[in-house]
């Protein structure tokens, strides 16, 4: 968290990790400039594909998650778009877990199908569902290592070696998680993506995104990967570039091509956010906690679903996969006197005065948000229930404060709305 | 930007081999050693093929400086460079060979090296030559398997990490110009 992906420069020798904020490099010679463009040799051309201060970010990501490398782009639904895009081509198929950040499912069902990339849905905690859905044309599974909103748990074991039994790669949204909680690739997984504007950047302040790969994948016979590329003069970019193929052509083809990159100055916020991961989640987890067994004891809460409970479905894969510790998001349900669910989640939040109502979470402070009528609003009522969305649900990203000062803050706005 | 004076980190990611087979065959401190003091290195394998792996990594070992010699049986010029049908008849004294060629054929290149007094062999990455190594290895010669050596320059150079990989070198000691060179 503190050192991995920089050392001091030779003449200057800044400490902290320097902005680079230009848009592009200066070259040594026409020659050095052509084998740049060939990609023969690593090195700086453009912002736009890679920064000294983003590089800092993305090999410190990549050790903390175990990963051979990483690409950091704009923000998590870029990181999602390019690491599917360059995966698959038309007529391709995925695998997902139905239990996925709103965003995600409005990206996988609309803009994918303009692209011909059709997603089978599945219950992410039935492994014969996942393998019902696979066919010849499934290029990827994909699930969320903590599902949003509702803190589900992936099993990530058995869902890799059924990915490797298929010879495609598993890809994890670990954003609710972060390396600190859990680590993908550990567990089999190829390919690890980060909303770092969450939990990573932890301030509030950033919106980023990155790709983590595994360099383990063997894809010698996935045609998007291995075949020759015709915007690099036939280039195989797994035989040329080995376990860091995929990862090449994420950065030199798609990201290139579809522009999301990150900005400089918004690598080095996440990177001040990242030098305190560890004693953030710490008090995340700590605060979450202490919140989750003061709603469950309150009288006005139906239902509180953390995977840290010992009733939890998941609560056996939230030890395994999570320490016991799955994260500060999750989600409860409010008691309503006279039985409407979105009336009474509506008055709670409006009663609140230290959570903020915002549709963000992994903030420095405590957030709130009603995601029937916010962030899962897009969705049909079909999708909605599918997601494990109920109308009194209020999902809460427990930040830093004093703990006692989110219990006051709940217990009264809670009276206040049971009133 | 190179990776400092002091670094003596195990690079454990993207290899095949074990713990014991590491510290034998890619040794940070050995493959620093032979990125330093190498100044010709013949390639055997070198492909004509500006596409293929082999001519990426011969270009960026010509771009960081070192003069390279393409060992294949197609006569003629690649990257500038003559070829020689093997290592016997290059005419020049020979640092380091680095090898593209399949598993069942280095045990030959390998028995070409030792006949040939050079001192160090680099069987690349997922290159199969375990036998080979052991062979070399016996004979008194330095051997790195299954590490690319342009990707391990650029580990120790520090141009890997613009790519945004992985480097597995953690320092907090100023950098040191360029540290493979």
């Amino acid at each position: 968290m503190l050192h991995a992906g920089h050392i001091p420069d030779s003449v200057v020798g800044a400490r902290a990790v320097p902005i680079y904020q230009t848009t592009s490099y200066v070259f040594d010679s026409p020659e050095s400039a052509a084998q740049l463009f060939e990609l023969k040799q690593y090195g700086n051309i453009y912002t736009r594909i890679a920064n000294p201060t983003t590089a800092v970010l993305e090999e410190r990501l990549a050790s903390l998650e175990n990963g051979t490398g990483a690409v950091a782009v704009a923000s998590g639904m870029a990181a999602q778009f390019a690491a599917f895009m360059t995966l698959l081509s038309p007529g391709d198929e995925i695998v997902a877990s139905s239990e996925l950040y709103g965003g995600t499912v409005t990206q996988l069902t609309h803009t994918f199908k303009k692209l011909s990339i059709a997603v089978h849905w599945v219950d992410p905690s039935k492994l014969e569902e996942w393998e019902r859905a696979i066919t010849p044309k499934t290029r990827a599974l994909f699930g969320e290592t903590i599902g949003n909103p509702r803190g589900s748990i992936l099993d990530l074991e058995p869902l890799a070696k059924l990915a490797d039994a298929h010879r495609i790669p598993l890809v994890v949204d670990n954003t609710f998680a972060t390396p600190y909680l859990c680590r993908p690739i550990d567990w089999g997984a190829t390919i690890v993506l980060h909303s770092t504007t969450k939990f990573i950047g932890g301030h509030g302040n950033s919106i980023g995104g990155a790709i983590v790969e595994s360099g383990t994948f063997d894809y010698s016979s996935f045609p998007t990967i291995a075949d020759p590329s015709p915007s690099y003069h036939g280039l195989r970019f797994y035989e040329t570039f080995g376990h860091y193929g995929y990862l090449m052509k994420v950065r030199a083809e798609t990201v290139r091509d579809t522009g999301a990159c990150l900005s400089p100055m918004n690598a080095f916020l996440l990177l001040q956010g990242l030098e305190t991961l560890s004693l953030r989640m710490e008090r995340h987890v700590a605060n979450a906690r202490a919140v989750v067994d003061f709603l469950l004891a309150h009288r006005c809460v139906a239902w509180v679903a953390y995977a840290g409970l010992p009733d939890h479905p998941q609560h056996a894969l939230a030890c395994k996969y999570l320490g016991g510790r799955p994260g500060a998001v999750f989600a409860f349900g409010i008691k309503a006197k006279d039985g409407d669910g979105r009336a009474a989640g509506r008055r709670f939040i409006e009663e609140l005065q230290l959570f903020s109502h915002l549709a963000n979470v992994g903030d420095a402070r405590s957030l709130v948000i009603h995601p029937a009528s916010t962030t899962h609003q897009q969705l049909t009522d079909e999708e909605l229930a599918r997601g494990g969305v109920a109308p009194e649900l209020i999902r809460l990203s427990v930040g830093l404060e004093t703990t006692e000062d989110l219990l006051w803050d709940l217990d009264q706005a809670l009276l206040a709305t049971s009133r | 930007m190179g990776s400092g004076p002091g670094v003596a980190c195990d690079i454990t990611l993207n290899t095949e081999l074990t713990a014991d087979q590491r510290r034998r065959f890619q040794n940070v401190d050995t493959i620093r050693r032979l990125l330093r003091e190498s100044h010709t290195i013949a390639i055997v394998g070198l492909s004509s093929d500006p596409q293929k792996a082999s001519s990426f990594v011969a270009t960026y070992l010509q771009a960081a400086g070192y003069r390279i010699v393409p060992v294949t049986p197609r006569s003629g010029v690649i990257l500038g460079e003559r070829t020689y049908p093997d290592l016997a008849s290059v005419p020049l004294p020979i640092d380091l060979v680095v090898v593209f060629r399949p598993g069942r054929e280095c045990v030959r290149v390998a028995e070409q090296a030792i006949a040939a007094g050079i001192k160090a062999i680099w069987f690349q990455l997922r290159i199969q030559a375990l036998e080979a190594a052991e062979l070399a290895q016996q004979a008194g010669l330095t051997v790195v398997l299954d590490k690319c050596i342009k990707m391990e320059h650029g580990r120790f150079s520090g141009s890997l990490h613009w790519a945004g990989m992985n480097t597995e070198i953690i320092s907090a000691r100023k950098a040191v110009g360029s540290a493979a060179r």
